[in-house]
């Protein structure tokens, strides 16, 4: 085991240090920059002023150098300055993360929190009205786009109660911040809800099919021990997976959430970022989204080894 | 009986009229709240061309001259003194002198002087040490020798040859003064001016906070304590904050027409207007080489277009229709309905234009067995692609099978600079209603903004001699003539003006949007709320 962490470890550093080249060559392929932006703002282009411009931002230099540059100031801690803000990257990034973290935080929370019990339910009772009910709800939820849904939920609370939610970054109590959170966090939470229930119910019907599960139930145990000591638990497996993934596909629905709800977090701030080229907003941010992704995967794994004693990686 | 009916209606005009002067006399307090449409790429007015830039941080500076804020027509009748006690014009129109006011501070304490409107202007005119990152208005100064001062409150602009057009500029939302001791990257990313209101800070992508300027010149203003911008990007939240009452005020002049039907419904109480605001939809033509070399075609391009049809599909019938300067009323310079009709494209006659539009084409080697393929570029914004898609619809009665081609923003400007393009579908916004700033900006040869590097030196010397003339109505014909002859020669067809609406609650006063621009509008320092 010990060796396989030591392996997972390298393998995370050689694919971080691969994106970060990516990232890096694929943000300069992209046409146009920052100055071109600026300049296109102004509704006009003086060669002499981007020329200027270019060389006090470092963007004439080969792209070599200005990686190096980079990578150098980021083993260093300095994550260079925002083209658009001039201020510290790192100084505009910190305080978005918790934002971002609490909402995915939460979904996630609501998506197993709802999404694994109404799986088990639906596949307890295959084939009864209330297993077509949550089927029918779980494919509306992976068919309904995040930005609709937030639109819907944000309208019904003005029409319902001429009011919506205003979001405070710094909430004073948890049951504020809960409350500030969770109608975003369900938005965004429920297509990842949705796919937790299908993939909880169809893992679950599949052994409930198994031989040690009807011995179980020969041997006399109750229907609830069956359910959930011995089949949710060899079920689980595959939803762990399912919801580990999804961590990492969040920041797309957060993009929405986030633009829907004007929650100042990282992932709409991503999407400006991007919209003004504004390199060292963006590779950072790319960064630090992929060692997010990285750490959930290793985590998923290293989880799967716990919850399951038959599997022992590199034993 | 009749004396206690008397008595009554005397009592109760009383009463209505005590209550009228009650609530109009101005109440101090609150915080002003408004949504952003985006997130200013920076704070600094003299480096920005587009309004996200002057709404939220007009309130912070003051200019020598400002247009009334209370007249929604700009003019240079209605040009009053900020900085400026008072200017006179020098016997040969040559020399523009400003008498400052004394009692003025910086936010940071430092006096205001004669001295910091020269380096203004001089770094305006690019004569300084320090540099603006972009001088997108340094075109506005080319008629300017020099800044001189006369102590420290008294400033004089020397002309190379008369310019009466000046004192309109200087009194656009996008000339503030700003302070000499502070740096053009500060004023990027924190501003300092000698207006009512001061700047807190700006997060980008969240908001902006201004506080009020307790050692404002003008005794008693601000009235408000402050304003907030709330930038949100997406409109339908914008919209529903507005309804939901978290906004005061909508952003300005960024209210669709389709859109303020929604408000109006949701909000009957809100005070929505729809003003003209000097924007114009207009198409850029690629002359430099085939097919549009070829002024046949071209003026096929501009008699197949109706252009009622542009604003009853995109504003429900609210536009105008004109040349380069905005349309009357709204309009100071539009040329006379009669003149405009003349114009080929411009009669009334839809089916008669494009029979005439086809003939050319057919002149130029196309007809219904051969049509000429093209591309319509634009940029990929809803204000652009929408009318470009009704442009191609149009344009297929006279022979021509166009594509969509929607460019990224950040490549619109370069592409069009490579001439990578055949048409194009562009937006052009007017800070001033002024001749002098569309003319020389849009169409003088090697202006930077002249997208299609139309160059006439015909034309050029009219929009001299326009420019020099202090006889208003001489100027106006000859504006009209000049204006007329661009769009015969089809320099970048203009298709319609548009309409924008602006929604606040009825307890804000003193609100007012201007009619002929979208830039010189937002000081708000009589600004307040009735609640």
């Amino acid at each position: 085991m010990f060796a396989y962490i030591v392996r997972r470890l390298f393998l995370m550093l050689v694919t971080l240090f691969g994106i970060s080249v990516i990232i890096f060559v694929l943000l300069r392929v992209v046409p146009g920059n920052i100055v071109d932006i600026l300049f296109d703002a102004a509704g006009f282009v003086d060669p002499a002023d981007k020329a200027n411009l270019e060389r006090e931002l470092g963007l004439s230099q080969p792209i070599v150098i200005q990686y190096l540059h980079w990578i150098g100031g980021l083993l260093h801690g300095d994550l260079g300055y925002s083209y658009v803000s001039e201020k510290p990257a790192l100084e505009e990034i910190l305080p978005r993360i918790p934002i971002t973290a609490r909402l995915a935080a939460l979904a996630l929370l609501f998506s197993a929190s709802i999404g694994i019990p109404l799986g088990v339910i639906s596949a307890v009772h295959q084939g009864s009205k209330l297993d077509y009910a949550l089927r029918v709800v779980s494919l509306s939820g992976l068919s309904l786009p995040s930005f609709w849904l937030g639109l819907l939920i944000l309208m019904a609370s003005v029409s319902l109660f001429g009011t919506m939610p205003i979001f405070n970054p710094n909430p004073k109590t948890w049951l504020e911040a809960l409350t500030i959170y969770a109608v975003p966090a369900m938005a965004v939470g429920f297509r990842s809800a949705a796919l937790t229930m299908r993939i909880t119910r169809s893992s679950m019907l599949e052994i409930l099919r198994q031989d040690y599960i009807r011995t179980a139930r020969a041997k006399g145990a109750s229907e609830a021990s069956v359910n959930y000591h011995h089949a949710l638990k060899n079920a689980v497996l595959p939803v762990i997976t399912v919801i580990g993934i999804e961590a990492a596909f969040l920041i797309g629905g957060l993009i929405v959430t986030e633009t829907v709800f004007n929650i100042p977090g990282i992932a709409r701030f991503l999407v400006e970022a991007l919209r003004w080229r504004d390199y060292p907003i963006v590779q950072n941010l790319v960064m630090f989204i992929a060692v997010v992704v990285v750490v959930v995967n290793f985590i998923v794994d290293m989880l799967y080894a716990a919850i399951d004693p038959r599997i022992r990686f590199g034993d | 009986m009749r004396s206690v009916q008397a008595l009554a209606v005397a009592v109760l005009s009383v009463l209505t009229i005590s209550d009228v002067s009650r609530a109009a006399e101005p109440k101090s307090g609150g915080i002003f709240r408004i949504y952003h449409r985006d997130s200013p790429g920076s704070a600094s007015i003299h480096e920005g061309a587009t309004y996200s830039v002057n709404i939220p941080f007009m309130p912070i500076f003051n200019n020598l001259v400002i247009f009334d804020q209370h007249i929604a027509q700009n003019s240079a009748s209605t040009i009053r003194p900020e900085l400026a006690e008072s200017w006179a014009w020098s016997g040969d129109n040559k020399t523009l002198t400003f008498k400052l006011r004394k009692d003025v501070k910086w936010h940071d304490g430092k006096p205001f002087t004669a001295a910091d409107v020269k380096c203004t202007f001089d770094m305006l005119m690019g004569k300084s040490q320090q540099k603006f990152r972009q001088n997108p208005r340094k075109s506005w100064y080319d008629q300017v020798d020099e800044v001189t001062t006369n102590g420290d409150y008294e400033a004089s602009f020397k002309l190379k040859r008369p310019q009466p057009a000046l004192l309109s500029l200087l009194a656009s939302g996008y000339s503030p003064v700003y302070p000499c001791h502070v740096s053009p990257a500060e004023m990027r990313t924190k501003p300092v001016g000698t207006g009512p209101f001061k700047f807190v800070e700006f997060k980008a992508n969240e908001s902006i906070k201004l506080t009020k300027n307790p050692d404002y010149f003008k005794k008693g203003l601000p009235y408000l304590d402050g304003i907030e911008f709330t930038i949100i990007t997406n409109r339908s939240t914008a919209i529903l904050g507005f309804v939901s009452g978290k906004f005061d005020m909508t952003f300005p002049t960024e209210v669709s027409i389709p859109l303020l039907k929604d408000v109006k419904s949701q909000d009957p109480n809100a005070v929505c207007v729809v003003e003209p605001n000097n924007v114009s939809t207009n198409i850029i033509i690629n002359s430099s080489g085939p097919p549009f070399d070829n002024l046949d075609i071209r003026r096929a391009l501009a008699l197949a277009l109706d252009r009622k049809a542009f604003i009853q599909i995109m504003f429900e019938g609210q536009g105008d229709i004109g040349g380069t300067m905005e349309p009357a009323p709204d309009g100071l310079w539009a040329m006379p309905k009669e003149m405009l009709e003349q114009i080929p494209g411009y009669g009334p006659d839809i089916e008669k234009n494009r029979e005439e539009a086809r003939k050319l084409m057919q002149k130029a080697g196309y007809g219904p067995d051969k049509h000429l393929q093209i591309k319509v570029s634009t940029r990929n914004i809803a204000v652009y692609r929408d009318p470009a898609i009704i442009l191609i619809d149009q344009i297929k009665s006279i022979y021509i099978d166009a594509e969509l081609d929607v460019v990224d923003t950040a490549q619109w400007f370069p592409k069009v600079a490579r001439k990578d393009y055949s048409l194009g579908l562009n937006l052009t916004g007017n800070a001033v209603d002024e001749p002098d700033q569309s003319f020389y900006e849009n169409y003088a040869c090697g202006s930077e903004r002249n997208y299609t590097n139309y160059c006439n030196k015909d034309i050029e010397k009219l929009f001299d001699q326009q420019s020099e003339e202090t006889n208003l109505a001489k100027r106006k014909k000859l504006v009209w003539e000049i204006d007329k002859k661009l769009q015969e020669d089809v320099a970048r067809p203009i298709i319609f003006h548009a309409r924008t609406g602006t929604c606040w609650k009825p307890y804000v006063k003193n609100v007012t949007i201007m009619s002929n621009s979208s830039y010189n509008g937002y000081r708000y320092e009589d600004v307040w709320l009735d609640k």
